[in-house]
């Protein structure tokens, strides 16, 4: 049974490593800022003891007053997993950074976001529309896209 | 003289024999060998997400159904273990029987179709494939006896199945799980050895294990790169731990192991039937749920191991009859992250193989 690392607990050590970064954290997930996503990302994945190796899910959600990208980690050496989660609150140019250098899994799910709900990955290798075709306005997850 | 040469692009797809659906390669070829490929995909999006957000939890079964169109069952599966666990729903133990066996004869049915498709890709043309459908035909036959249908199931219900098997389902599934191993041993004996096999898929298209994990690759394509993870074992869902079951792991990652694992996996399901079979209970197949569900707010991630690789639905619930979120993670899309890295440096008729070896059904990848 691959065990839910308890969020809160993890998100203790991420407050030592870097104090301030943590908006949120209950059993199941840790929210941190969207500027300090990579290097808690990156702290996450090179940790002995955490070892996220394998990124096991991404997606982006639309909550009308913010957005929120969801990472659910996993570690393939310890069999365990945690949800990382960020968010960005400028509806106009949504900025969050690539984590596709970390776990190149990221590369078509970051694209996806970016073209479904407008997210703005820094860093992405080649950030372009994945599903819809260029030239398309708008992106259509967004909650008051209809 | 010394002749001047250039890289010359070449657009495979989007209709294309080889590409097993609508899909594109844009190829970079130096003379016959591949110096860089991208996947232009999207020809097939008809916004299943979007669409599950205006529909309530039942009537996205339907939709799922048309994701990996060739293991529809496998769909329903996952999307109902999301929502059992996002509004907290027991299902019986009948019903929990009847979905190990619809998903491991699904997954047999998907893996005869990979393995057949791949060997047309590797030039045997037609045949392989015939072979392999005579048994995926009988799988088909059993599951219309069930459902109705042969291609688009939408069997699994919220808290259960839609109905009862019939009578005369059992008597034909055990005669077929009692032929089936003589069936593999016959493909092993015409494909194990056959020599155009080994030296067209030996050592090509290798993906280091490492790289394998890096990329989140899942299902067939991870473990023949030598991990050992199948979501049956890591994370049990359903029932799969009352089960013995081995799972069959590659040593070099390259296209013959995956058809290797794929092969050793219907072994591996033909005997989780067996045990399924012998165990399956008498009772109710479908849990007592309020025909318009309303989860309490809160999320839901239900991931399985579909016969593709990992296939997780995540759900955000706001009490409403639809999901505020409907997102699917799809084990094919996130495979082919790895085609470049199968890919490049190898003359284009590997190419054609390499991406036939991921298995790639494009209505999982373009949603």
């Amino acid at each position: 049974m691959t065990t839910a690392l308890n969020a809160e607990q993890v998100a203790r050590k991420i407050n030592k490593a870097f104090p301030g970064v943590v908006v949120a954290a209950d059993k199941a997930a840790v929210v941190v800022t969207s500027e300090s996503l990579f290097k808690v990302a990156e702290f996450l994945k090179n940790t002995p003891g955490l070892d996220f190796d394998y990124l096991g899910d991404m997606a982006g959600v639309d909550y009308t007053d913010y957005f929120e990208v969801v990472y659910r980690l996993v570690s393939v050496t310890h069999n365990h997993s945690l949800v990382l989660k960020t968010r960005c609150y400028d509806r106009e140019k949504p900025v969050v950074p690539s984590i596709t250098s970390l776990w190149r899994a990221a590369y078509f799910p970051e694209r996806e976001t970016y073209d479904l709900l407008g997210i703005i990955f820094e860093g992405h290798p080649d950030l372009k529309r994945l599903l819809l075709w260029e030239g398309f306005e708008g992106h259509p997850l967004r909650r008051d896209y209809l | 003289m010394v002749i001047k040469t250039e890289p010359f692009i070449l657009n495979i797809g989007p209709q294309h024999p080889s590409t097993h659906g609508v899909f594109r390669m844009k190829v970079t070829l130096d003379g016959e060998v591949v110096v860089d490929v991208e996947p232009v995909i999207g020809y097939l999006h008809r916004g299943i997400e979007k669409m599950g957000e205006n529909r309530t939890y039942t009537q996205i079964i339907p939709l799922t159904d048309r994701l990996d169109y060739l293991a529809s069952l496998t769909n329903n599966l996952a999307y109902v273990l999301a929502v059992e666990k996002l509004a907290d729903i027991k299902v019986p133990e009948r019903a929990e029987y009847l979905r190990i066996i619809m998903a491991e004869a699904m997954r047999i049915s998907s893996h005869l179709m990979a393995v057949g498709f791949f060997l047309n890709d590797l030039g045997a043309m037609m045949t392989p494939v015939l072979y392999m459908w005579r048994e995926r035909e009988k799988l088909l036959d059993l599951f219309e006896m069930v459902c109705g249908q042969r291609l688009t199931y939408n069997y699994m219900r919220i808290g259960g199945v839609s109905h009862d098997i019939p009578e005369e389902f059992l008597p034909a599934l055990k005669k077929f799980v009692a032929e089936m191993p003589r069936f593999l041993d016959e493909y092993d004996q015409l494909l194990a050895t056959n020599e155009i096999v080994l030296v067209r898929a030996k050592g090509v298209g290798v993906l280091p294990k490492k790289t394998a994990i890096n990329i989140a690759a899942s299902g067939p394509v991870l473990r023949a790169s030598g991990v050992k993870w199948d979501t049956r074992k890591a994370d049990p869902y359903s029932i799969y731990d009352r089960f013995d079951f081995d799972i069959p792991v590659g040593s070099s990652g390259d296209n013959y192991d995956r058809y290797w694992v794929r092969m050793q996996e219907m072994r591996q399901s033909v005997r989780i039937l067996e045990q399924a079979i012998g165990q399956l209970p008498n009772g109710e197949v479908i849990a007592d749920v309020p025909q318009l569900l309303r989860p309490p707010v809160g999320e839901a991630y239900g991931h399985i191991e579909a016969p593709k690789g990992e296939l997780g639905f995540y759900l955000v619930s706001d009490n409403s009859i639809a999901p505020y979120r409907f997102h699917i993670h799809p084990p094919t899309l996130i495979n082919l992250t790895a085609l470049k890295d199968m890919a490049v440096g190898w003359k284009i008729a590997d190419l054609i193989i390499t991406f036939g070896s991921i298995d790639v059904v494009l209505g999982e990848i373009d949603r």
